[in-house]
């Protein structure tokens, strides 16, 4: 008889890493808008986008690695978008942030049918392939989770120890939180307010890119209608349970990207109903928001700022 | 014959009030207008860009959605559950908070309709249909409870609960028909609702259902709560400044739990309406976002109950017209999608609006 033990295997930790990419640059995403005080929900087309295009270019030019620099290009070009609806023109910032999930729905579902004439998925393509790290691919069981991945897979790490130095080790990032916290009083501090924000949401958009790239050409390598599948809002999660600090927001990516690898073998076994575990992240983030599992505080009110 | 002259007659004076109330926004209407001009402009430019004429698409757009009384009993239909999403959000709106989780309220409303329509076949009509629309407000009433209780005690933020709300939703009523409801068969969806407590449609040919008309009463409704009653001024004041209407002697936190309530519930209504209307069952996954829709039509309907009813049925045209669209011209349907977030990217930035024309004059 099959048990849910049987599931707990080597291959799953493996896949619960892959699935915690995307989660994790998305939401690393996250934190670098709320920081500087703007609510991202944009980040679920952001990823979309770039997965499509990432694909796209990859198509044309045969190279994956343009594809990740036109992902990243595309995070940055929504990005500002996002940036320059809110801070510029006064958009409320989830209006914008439903808009650019929307037209991110519309643009990729409508190119990839100008391109490869199919709705639903690309052709293949070449993709970014996976590398193994030398010594630890030999390391017993370990070797086998972490060994062989897609360098975007290993660029995560990186991005996530690079994040929390920027933020909480260096002065670029007490002006980001400041501004977040409390911008007047960045604004006297001589920080430029406005020019701050404009980088938080670029950086956001650029690192929801990366985790768009990292499921089309780092992962099934085509475009699939739709692939982010909720990804951007399961991030936005993670970036609350994490309490918007990168280190423990990596930790929630990667619980949710276990339930997500644990809900795909369940799938396959019927001993538990996938749904239920489909649910898990968000409850835990409802439970996190209402203070019932450690009490998660923003980091700013996100109200658009004015210089007086 | 007198009787229903004098229902008629009955009517104007209420028609002539929202005539009076769309005088009265001229100019919004105006900035709105311009707004969805914009959209389509930079529509036409995707299409021409992707080798389309533009002319032709849009004038399939409109033959699809207006051009004969099948065309426009589906963009009425396609209308229909927007309407109800879209005063929900509408609703919840005036007090200050964001309902974004209209998807998931509607979907719960849904399921519950559906259930009471299966479970009990021997109920006569007008007793049944009643039975499942109530069903259907109080669990789409709950589902904003929730997040109206967390927002007010615990300080959760309602746009991220309202959202997560709707994915739990979604992924717990899709267990529920995959498992517990499930009919026989491949497709996840629920035996069908006995007819008893089918909502009638318009006409046999045709989707749309009298849940058409529940939508324009509840238009009316909201109309007059906002303008006319006290409750009403109460939820707009919290909206404006909760801290001066507090001052004021406003309850503010039941205010605000009071206008999610009913946001929900208006929602769950939306979704009773499509499962005793169109589908006649539940089946997962039937709503294609009308939550979202919802947000977008209040936004485009100038957060005003009338507006909504035009906006809504401009997005409803989109999505009947866009299938025509498709047949004959051969643009992928998605354009409309596009199409839809240009609309609200330009409707919620009146200042890039005034900005592009005002660039266009100085030249």
């Amino acid at each position: 008889m099959t048990t849910i033990f049987d599931v707990i295997t080597v291959g799953l930790f493996a896949a619960s890493i892959r699935l915690a990419t995307p989660i994790t640059y998305a939401s690393l995403g996250g934190i670098f808008s709320e920081r500087v005080g703007i609510i991202n929900i944009g980040l679920e087309g952001m990823m979309l986008s770039s997965a499509f295009c990432s694909v796209a270019i990859s198509y044309f030019s045969n190279n994956p690695w343009l594809g990740l620099l036109g992902a990243l290009l595309v995070g940055l070009l929504l990005g500002y978008l996002h940036a320059i609806l809110t801070i510029k023109f006064s958009t409320n910032q989830i209006v914008s942030g439903v808009g650019i999930n929307l037209f991110a729905i519309g643009f990729t579902a409508y190119m990839s049918q100008i391109i490869w004439g199919s709705r639903g998925a690309s052709e293949s393509v070449n993709g970014l392939g996976v590398i193994s790290i030398p010594l630890l691919k030999d390391v017993p069981i370990l070797g086998k989770i972490i060994g062989t991945h897609s360098p975007l897979v290993y660029l995560m790490f990186i991005v996530t120890a690079v994040s929390y130095i920027i933020l909480f080790r260096m002065p670029i990032g007490l002006r980001i939180r400041a501004v977040g916290e409390h911008p007047a009083a960045a604004d006297s501090a001589g920080i430029d307010v406005i020019r701050v924000k404009y980088l938080g949401v670029i950086i956001s958009g650029m690192l929801a890119g990366l985790g768009g790239a990292f499921l089309s050409i780092g992962h099934v390598n085509l475009f699939v209608l739709g692939m982010t599948g909720g990804r951007g809002f399961i991030a936005m999660a993670a970036m609350i349970f994490g309490k918007w600090k990168p280190l423990r927001v990596f930790g929630a990516s990667l619980l949710f990207g276990f339930a997500d690898a644990l809900q795909i073998r369940l799938q396959s076994l019927g001993i538990l109903p996938p749904q239920i575990i489909l649910m898990i992240p968000y409850i835990i983030t409802i439970a996190v928001l209402a203070g019932f599992v450690g009490r998660a505080t923003p980091p700013s009110d996100y109200k658009p700022y004015e210089k007086e | 014959m007198t009787q229903s002259l004098k229902e008629t007659l009955q009517l104007i004076p209420v028609f002539s009030v929202f005539i009076g109330s769309i005088i009265d926004n001229v100019k919004k209407i105006w900035a709105q207008l311009l707004s969805i001009v914009l959209a389509f402009l930079t529509g036409a430019i995707i299409l021409l860009v992707t080798g389309y004429s533009p002319i032709d698409a849009y004038s399939a757009l409109l033959v699809g959605s207006f051009g004969n009384i099948t065309s426009i009993g589906l963009t009425f239909s396609k209308a229909t559950p927007i309407i109800f999403t879209a005063l929900a959000f509408l609703f919840a709106y005036k007090s200050g908070l964001f309902n974004i989780g209209a998807e998931g309220q509607l979907i719960v409303g849904g399921f519950a309709a559906a259930l009471v329509g299966i479970s009990f076949p021997d109920l006569p009509s007008v007793i049944h249909v009643p039975f499942a629309l109530l069903a259907a407000t109080l669990v789409g009433g709950l589902w904003g409870l929730i997040p109206a209780v967390l927002k007010v005690w615990l300080g959760a933020h309602e746009v991220i609960t309202t959202m997560m709300l709707s994915y739990v939703a979604s992924h717990f009523t899709s267990y529920l028909v995959t498992y517990p409801f499930k009919a026989p068969g491949w497709v996840p969806q629920t035996l069908p609702i006995s007819s008893s407590a089918e909502l009638p449609r318009l006409l046999p040919s045709l989707q749309v259902s009298v849940s058409l008309f529940l939508s324009f009463l509840l238009i009316v409704i909201t109309w007059y709560v906002f303008q006319k009653t006290s409750f009403g001024y109460e939820i707009r004041a919290i909206g404006l400044n909760s801290s001066t209407a507090e001052n004021a002697g406003i309850n503010v936190k039941r205010g605000m739990i009071f206008a999610l309530v009913i946001s929900g519930a208006m929602a769950g209504l939306g979704g009773a309406g499509e499962i005793l209307g169109v589908h006649r069952r539940f089946i997962d996954g039937f709503s294609p976002g009308y939550g979202w829709d919802g947000l977008a039509v209040a936004l485009v309907g100038g957060l005003h109950p009338v507006g909504v009813l035009f906006a809504a049925i401009l997005f409803g045209a989109l999505r009947s017209g866009g299938i025509v669209m498709t047949r004959v011209v051969g643009v992928p349907l998605d354009i409309i999608f596009l199409l839809q977030a240009l609309v609200i990217l330009f409707v919620a930035t009146p200042k890039l609006v005034r900005y592009i024309v005002t660039r266009g004059n100085t030249k």
